[in-house]
């Protein structure tokens, strides 16, 4: 994954946007990719099933997708499920794996009959590490609530084509087109990558990878999928969701400031900051990175992110009225949907953040020491 | 050499090979060749077995020795090779740019808690003690009694320098050395030799020593010849005794012992520093780090099978214990899989010769290597394994004052400061040759190591791909 492209958007006023602005933006950064893999995540996709999760495989065959069908009849009650709609593109190579969704819900007993588990979330988690690791041929593209994620192997034009992506609209859209390097392309290894409904995109390549997969492994997470990317994704869910940091503090673990700009904080500020990397000293993400992650719970939110030297590019954009947040690898990718309002280029190694209904509550300009006073009371 | 009344002559007796005669002779007229009057070969009786059994036959004894175990084992450091970033990730110039060393040495929290308000972010999660360190690179214990005045207070000024602890091994510390408490690493040792409360209230961190690499299973061994009366007032034992620590500490005998200790210590610094526990590398060492870090320790050290010492029986120290590349891999592991590896900070020492090893140490999982024979040799040792002879003509494992006051303090502060250097450098070349610009991200990354060894069973144990196979 060295150079690739990213690109996503969200409506901060919580209006649709059709899966054809996020498909403009990402194609037109064709030399970023080389048609070894591509994906799209879309929030707010299913109104009518917010409650219920959405499991959305890749299936080899008949038998993995009756495997699965066993095990979800086991642990969960499925509400609905149903094909996902694909279709034949021209130059694109098989066999084309089956693609199924599953809305469903955890029944009470099972969270209450498992004493170590927190949440029904932990629960998901917990199904889908055994799905992409114990059944043969199937892989869980994506697990959130009022989400889904589409990808595969091919270039970004023929996977948005493939799944006809102008028939669906969300809030808020995350893409990405590879050019892998380290993995091979296979549909379950392209991006995004997602756990329940965090998703990210990513450009880079993580040098750290063997610290940060034996870290989110000792939280109980499996990487299955010979990829860095992955392990990211877990970090995020653990950082956020079972850690819960706030989105901002979660970037300042993962991509620390150095000692040296530490030192140079005030002292509650410089205290904050020593805690968070000596304790989190294993979830620092090191090597090229540039990061798109959305998440949607509790409300959708995007975050941008590079590292600490900003070895991967990364660019910030508003829509003239104001209503859209961009991010993506180029500028281009921005000024392709939209003519007017401004782009700007967050700071190595500080997020833009924008969550519908706030609008941009970061835009990875300043010292993230502005963005609240942080001290600590303990 | 020995002044006989008006001329120097030679004293074959006592010459321990140290060949200071050579280093030193104004006119480098001095050369010294191996004695060929040998025994006749023989592949099974080698040489060094005949002599064991020469002199057990003639003393009744057990063979003592020192420094590390120097039979012909296969070093597995040597069996791993190192990657570099090449295209896809950029290799990272440390002259350039930034490349992290510093670290921690204590327990950390499982997670923070932060609350975000309207208009601050709070931080509710108090940390337990740590010490900061410039390098991952710690000076081991060697006690004032092993080692000389002078050799111990250059470490103590070499470790000021360059941000990192030193040990005092279990001779107590010299009220001399008070003012350098901020970078020492006691250790608390079964004969608890020197430990009183300002010994403990003075210092940096507290380590438990349980076992050493060089002994597994047995106590501290000062010879007699080396308990001067300085040694006697620190050590807080009779002039002239040997100073045999017990093989176990009498008050700990299980593991909950060990917690009352942890915790005794804790309550009388007032929880202000770090207190860790040593052990030497021993088949079953993964279950008992776990247990040491379950009862409490701030930082755990493993001392491996090469691990120096001031004396030791010979038979254990060349026979007893396991490589430290083997335990670090299976207590990183241990800990990772109980979900309590950051509750301890995990000290790698004894086999660690160079900085090569040192980067290899921390990518299989330590968070911290001690060195000790390292810095030993920066003061000008040569490894002839005599230090329990007290007869150490560099001036550094002796008491004698003829030879203590050889070793130059300054110069040998300045040496061993300059090799701390020189390893931190070569861990940041090679941090950055690996496009990783923080030693954090190092620590157990064993995904860039690779194994080119004969044995692929260890490569496992080890948690390392054989060289050629890919990521993933």
């Amino acid at each position: 994954m060295s150079a690739c492209g990213i690109a996503g958007l969200i409506n901060i006023d919580g209006k649709r946007e059709n899966g054809r602005k996020v498909v403009d933006m990402i194609t037109t950064m064709l030399e970023r990719e080389n048609g070894l893999g591509a994906g799209y995540a879309c929030y707010g996709l299913f109104p009518e099933m917010q409650e219920h999760y959405c499991l959305q495989l890749l299936l080899d065959d008949r038998q993995s997708k009756e495997a699965v069908e066993d095990l979800l009849v086991e642990r969960v009650e499925v509400h609905k499920d149903e094909e996902v709609f694909t279709r034949k593109v021209k130059g694109m190579r098989g066999p084309y794996p089956l693609i199924w969704r599953f809305f469903l819900e955890v029944p009470r007993k099972r969270i209450d009959e498992n004493p170590d588990l927190e949440g029904e979330d932990d629960y998901i988690v917990d199904m889908v590490m055994e799905i992409n690791s114990r059944i043969p041929g199937a892989f869980c593209m994506s697990s959130g609530k009022d989400m889904a994620v589409f990808k595969g192997n091919g270039w970004s034009h023929d996977i948005a084509e493939f799944y006809d992506l102008e028939r669906y609209s969300g809030n808020m859209w995350l893409s990405h087109s590879r050019f892998p390097t380290n993995t091979p392309g296979w549909w379950g290894g392209a991006h995004p990558f997602n756990i329940l409904d965090w998703s990210l995109c990513h450009n880079g390549e993580i040098t750290s990878y063997g610290t940060n997969k034996r870290y989110v492994e000792m939280w109980g997470y499996k990487c299955t999928m010979l990829t860095d990317s992955e392990v990211v994704t877990y970090l995020w869910d653990l950082l956020c969701r079972r850690h819960g940091l706030p989105p901002i503090v979660a970037s300042m673990a993962v991509a620390p400031r150095y000692y040296d700009d530490i030192g140079r904080l005030a002292d509650e500020q410089r205290e904050v900051a020593i805690r968070l990397r000596r304790t989190y000293a294993n979830a620092m993400i090191n090597g090229p990175f540039s990061i798109l992650v959305g998440k949607a719970r509790p409300v959708p939110t995007l975050i941008a992110l590079t590292d600490r030297k900003k070895l991967r590019p990364m660019i910030g954009g508003i829509s003239g009225d104001e209503g859209t947040v961009f991010a993506a690898s180029e500028e281009c990718a921005i000024r392709r949907v939209e003519r007017d309002g401004e782009i700007w280029a967050p700071v190595a190694g500080n997020p833009l953040i924008a969550r519908m209904g706030d609008g941009i509550v970061w835009d990875g300009l300043k010292d993230q020491s502005q963005y609240k006073r942080m001290r600590v009371i303990a | 050499m020995r002044f006989n009344g008006d001329r120097i002559v030679p004293d074959h007796d006592n010459c321990v090979a140290c060949q200071r005669c050579a280093m030193k002779c104004p006119q480098g007229a001095i050369t010294i060749k191996e004695n060929e009057m040998a025994f006749p070969a023989h592949s099974a009786y080698t040489e060094r077995i005949r002599r064991i059994g020469w002199e057990q036959a003639s003393t009744g004894g057990v063979m003592l020795s020192s420094c590390g175990n120097d039979l012909p084992y296969r070093s597995i450091f040597d069996d791993l090779v190192l990657d570099a970033a090449q295209v896809t990730n950029p290799a990272i110039d440390p002259l350039r740019e930034p490349i992290e060393t510093r670290c921690f040495l204590g327990a950390r929290p499982d997670r923070l808690d932060f609350t975000e308000t309207e208009d601050e972010i709070l931080l509710d999660t108090e940390m337990s003690p740590g010490v900061m360190l410039r390098t991952p690179i710690m000076i081991g214990q060697m006690s004032l009694g092993s080692i000389s005045y002078n050799a111990q207070i250059a470490l103590f000024r070499a470790a000021m320098e360059t941000g990192t602890l030193v040990g005092t091994g279990e001779g107590g510390l010299h009220s001399d050395f008070y003012e350098y408490g901020s970078i020492i690493n006691s250790e608390v040792a079964s004969g608890r030799f020197g430990i009183n409360p300002p010994y403990l209230k003075k210092v940096a961190s507290l380590e438990i020593k349980i076992g050493q690499g060089a002994k597994p299973g047995h106590g501290g061994h000062l010879p007699g010849e080396k308990t001067t009366e300085m040694i006697s007032q620190t050590r807080m034992i009779p002039k002239g005794t040997d100073a045999l620590s017990p093989y176990p500490h009498h008050d700990i005998y299980s593991i909950e012992d060990l917690q009352q200790l942890i915790y005794a210590l804790k309550e009388s610094t007032r929880y202000r520093v770090p207190v860790g526990v040593k052990v030497a590398a021993v088949h079953n060492v993964a279950a008992i780090a776990s247990g040491m870090v379950r009862a409490g320790a701030d930082f755990i050290t493993i001392d491996g099978f090469r691990g120096g010492t001031g004396a030791a029986p010979r038979i254990i120290r060349d026979h007893a214990g396991i490589p430290l590349e083997l335990a670090i891999a299976a207590v990183d592991q241990r800990l990772r899989e109980e979900g309590i590896r950051h509750r301890a900070t995990l000290c790698a020492g004894g086999s660690i010769r160079y900085s090569a090893d040192l980067v290899k140490a921390l990518a299989l999982g330590a968070d911290v290597a001690m060195i000790c024979t390292p810095v030993l040799i920066a003061m000008g040792c040569r490894v002839c394994q005599q230090c329990h002879r007290g007869l150490c003509s560099w001036g550094i494992a002796t008491q004698n004052p003829t030879y203590t006051q050889r070793l130059d303090i300054d110069v040998a502060a300045r040496r061993v400061s300059n090799l701390l250097y020189a390893w931190n450098e070569e861990l940041r070349e090679i941090c950055g040759a690996m496009g990783i610009d923080s030693v954090e991200s190092f620590v157990g990354n064993r995904d860039r190591l690779r194994y080119l060894g004969p044995n692929p069973r260890i490569a496992e144990i080890l948690g390392v791909k054989h060289a050629g196979e890919a990521w993933g």
